[in-house]
C-alpha cells in the first residue's frame, strides 16, 4: 500500500533532521506565503463575512490561526479560526491502534457559509477526503475551499488545493517536514531524502 | 491501551486520562445536528445482559450506535439462558455470529473475567457490572463528571480532590471501581457506611473509611450517594429504613454543610427518600442527570479506544503514532 500523507508526516515529524535535510522555506518565506494566501482568500470571496476558517490538527490549526490574524488586520474586525479533527473519519483507522482525538472547535454555524480548510501539506488527499466527510455531518456549507502551505503532489484522490503556499515537487521517498514555532520552536519547511 | 475493560484497576493513569480526554471530545457529538460518527461502521457490538439494567444498557447502545456499530441486544430473560444454557455456550454462539465486542453484565462477580480469560470470544470484553465486584465504565463517567466540575482541565487528573462515597458499599460494584480509579487519578476517597455495609477487606482498599457522615462533609469536593441494594440484602444490615436515612441519607441540612463548589452524585437508580431526599436529588448542585449524558460520551470513548484501531497492535506502528501530538 502506498504511504498516506499522514503516515509520512508522522514519520517526518519524529525523525530528527539529519544531514540530508534541505530547508526549502524559512520563517520569512512562510510568513509571506501566508500573507499572500490571506489576500487570495479575501479576493476570491470578496469579503470575510461569509467565511469560516477551519484548520486540520495539528499544524493546520496553527496556520489557520495565523491566517485569521492577518485577515483580522486587513478586514479590521476579529476573525477566529476553528479546528476540525478528522481522526474518526480516516480511511486507515483499522491499520493502526486507536489514536488519540484532537480538539474540534467550530467557531460559527457553517450552513450556507464558505468553509476554507487549512492544512500544512497536501499529499495523497486522503486527509482532505476525511475532512469533507466530517464537514458533511456538521452542516451544509455553500462551498468548501482548500488552502495548504505545501503541495507536494502524488495525489491518490481527485482533490486539489485552491490556495497554495508553495508547490514542492517531491519523490515518494522524500519526506516533507513542516515546523512551526507553536509546536517545534522554529518556522521552517524542509525536505529530507531517503538516507543514503 | 488494554484489550478488554474488566476492572477499573487495570487502567493506569495514562490510560484513564486518555479515555477521559477522548470522552471530552466525543461529548460534542451529542450537540451536533447529525449525532453520528462513521468510525465503527461494520463492527458488531453485543450487549450481553444477564441482569436488569436501564441506563447502562441504553447508554452502551446509544454509544455504539453513535459510532455506527451494529448493536445486538441480548437479555437473559426470554433467551435460551432460561432453558439452562451456560455462559460458555452463549458466548460461543455470539462468537460464531461474529461479535467484535461483548459488553457483559452478570449477576456473578468475575463472569467478565471468565469470558475474557477463557477466550470463548475473540472480541473485546467490556465489564458493564458483575455482581458486587466492579463497574469500570461507571467509575470512568464519575471521574469524568468530577473532572469537568472540579478541575475543568483536559489532560489533567483529580490530584488532591476529596471524594466521599456514602452508603451500601458492601453490595456496590460502583464503589469498588470508583475507589480504584479515583486512587489512580490521585483523589482521596473516603467511604462512609454503617459497619455492616462495609465489605471484608476494605482496609486493603486505597481508601479511608468512616462510620460518621457528618464528619466527612466539610472538606468534600464531591459526595457520591450509593443506592441501598435491597434486592441483594438477605439479612438485616440496619435496624430500619428511617434510621438509615437519618444517619446516612443526604438531606438539605447536610447539603448546606458542603463547600460551595461541591457536587452531589448518584449512580442511579435512586431511592428517593432513602439515601437521598428528593430536594437534594433535584438541587442545582446535583449532577445526577449530567452523569447519564456523560456516560454515553465515556462509553463511546471506551468503545472507540478498544475497537477503533487495528485488531492486533504492532509495536513499531504503535511507537510512531503514540508520539503524534
Amino acid at each position: 500500500m502506498v504511504a498516506s500523507d499522514d503516515a509520512a508526516r508522522a514519520d517526518a515529524a519524529h525523525t530528527p533532521l539529519d544531514q540530508t535535510a534541505r530547508t526549502v522555506l524559512d520563517e520569512q518565506d512562510i510568513s509571506r506565503a501566508l500573507t499572500r494566501i490571506t489576500h487570495e482568500i479575501l479576493e476570491r470571496n470578496r469579503d470575510s463575512s461569509g467565511l469560516v476558517l477551519l484548520g486540520i490538527p495539528t499544524r493546520g490549526v496553527h496556520l489557520a490561526r495565523r491566517i485569521a490574524e492577518r485577515m483580522s488586520e486587513v478586514e479590521d474586525r476579529t476573525i477566529t479560526a476553528g479546528a476540525l479533527d478528522i481522526t474518526m473519519y480516516r480511511d486507515d483507522l483499522r491499520l493502526k491502534p486507536a489514536r488519540a482525538l484532537e480538539h474540534t472547535e467550530i467557531p460559527d454555524d457553517i450552513d450556507g457559509k464558505v468553509v476554507v480548510l487549512i492544512d500544512d501539506v497536501l499529499f495523497s488527499g486522503r486527509t482532505i477526503r476525511a475532512a469533507l466527510d466530517a464537514l458533511n455531518e456538521l452542516g451544509r456549507p455553500k462551498a468548501v475551499q482548500l488552502a495548504v502551505l505545501i503541495d507536494r503532489g502524488h495525489r491518490e484522490l481527485p482533490i486539489r488545493a485552491d490556495f497554495v503556499g508553495k508547490n514542492l515537487p517531491t519523490s515518494l521517498v522524500e519526506r516533507v517536514k513542516v515546523s512551526l514555532v507553536e509546536t517545534d520552536d522554529l518556522d521552517a519547511v524542509a525536505i529530507r531524502g531517503e538516507s543514503a | 491501551m488494554i484489550k478488554n475493560l474488566l476492572s477499573a484497576g487495570d487502567l493506569d493513569r495514562a490510560d484513564a486520562i486518555r479515555i477521559l480526554d477522548t470522552a471530552e471530545e466525543l461529548l460534542g457529538v451529542a450537540s451536533r445536528p447529525i449525532k453520528k460518527l462513521p468510525t465503527l461502521r461494520g463492527r458488531t457490538v453485543v450487549n450481553l445482559f444477564f441482569e436488569d439494567s436501564t441506563r447502562t444498557r441504553i447508554s452502551f447502545e446509544a454509544a455504539a450506535k453513535r459510532l455506527s456499530a451494529d448493536v445486538i441486544n441480548f437479555s437473559a430473560k426470554g433467551s435460551s439462558v432460561s432453558k439452562g444454557e451456560s455462559l460458555k455456550d452463549t458466548a460461543l454462539t455470539l462468537q460464531a455470529m461474529g461479535a467484535d465486542a461483548v459488553i457483559i453484565r452478570h449477576h456473578s462477580s468475575g463472569a467478565p473475567h471468565r469470558l475474557a480469560q477463557a477466550k470463548w470470544t475473540k472480541g473485546a470484553v467490556i465489564n458493564a457490572g458483575d455482581g458486587t465486584h466492579e463497574h469500570p465504565t461507571q467509575a470512568l463517567l464519575d471521574a469524568f463528571t468530577m473532572r469537568r466540575h472540579l478541575t475543568g482541565s483536559v489532560g489533567g487528573d483529580l490530584q488532591g480532590k476529596n471524594v466521599t462515597i456514602v452508603g451500601d458499599v458492601l453490595h456496590s460494584r460502583v464503589a469498588r471501581s470508583n475507589a480504584l480509579l479515583l486512587d489512580t487519578l490521585g483523589a482521596n476517597v473516603t467511604l462512609v457506611a454503617p459497619p455492616t455495609l462495609l465489605p471484608v477487606g476494605v482496609d486493603h482498599w486505597p481508601v479511608k473509611t468512616s462510620y460518621d457522615l457528618d464528619s466527612s462533609l466539610e472538606k468534600a469536593d464531591a459526595v457520591m450517594m450509593l443506592r441501598v441494594q435491597a434486592e441483594r440484602m438477605n439479612a438485616s444490615y440496619f435496624p430500619s429504613a428511617r434510621e438509615y436515612s437519618r444517619r446516612y441519607g443526604l438531606d438539605t441540612t447536610r447539603l448546606n454543610r458542603l463547600p460551595d463548589h461541591a457536587i452531589v452524585m448518584h449512580p442511579g437508580p435512586m431511592n428517593r427518600g432513602m439515601e437521598i431526599t428528593a430536594d437534594v436529588a433535584d438541587h442545582v448542585r446535583s449532577v445526577i442527570v449530567e452523569q447519564v449524558t456523560n456516560g454515553v460520551a465515556v462509553r463511546m470513548a471506551v468503545l472507540y479506544l478498544l475497537l477503533g484501531g487495528a485488531a492486533d497492535e504492532s509495536t513499531t506502528e504503535d511507537s510512531s503514532t503514540k508520539d503524534r501530538e
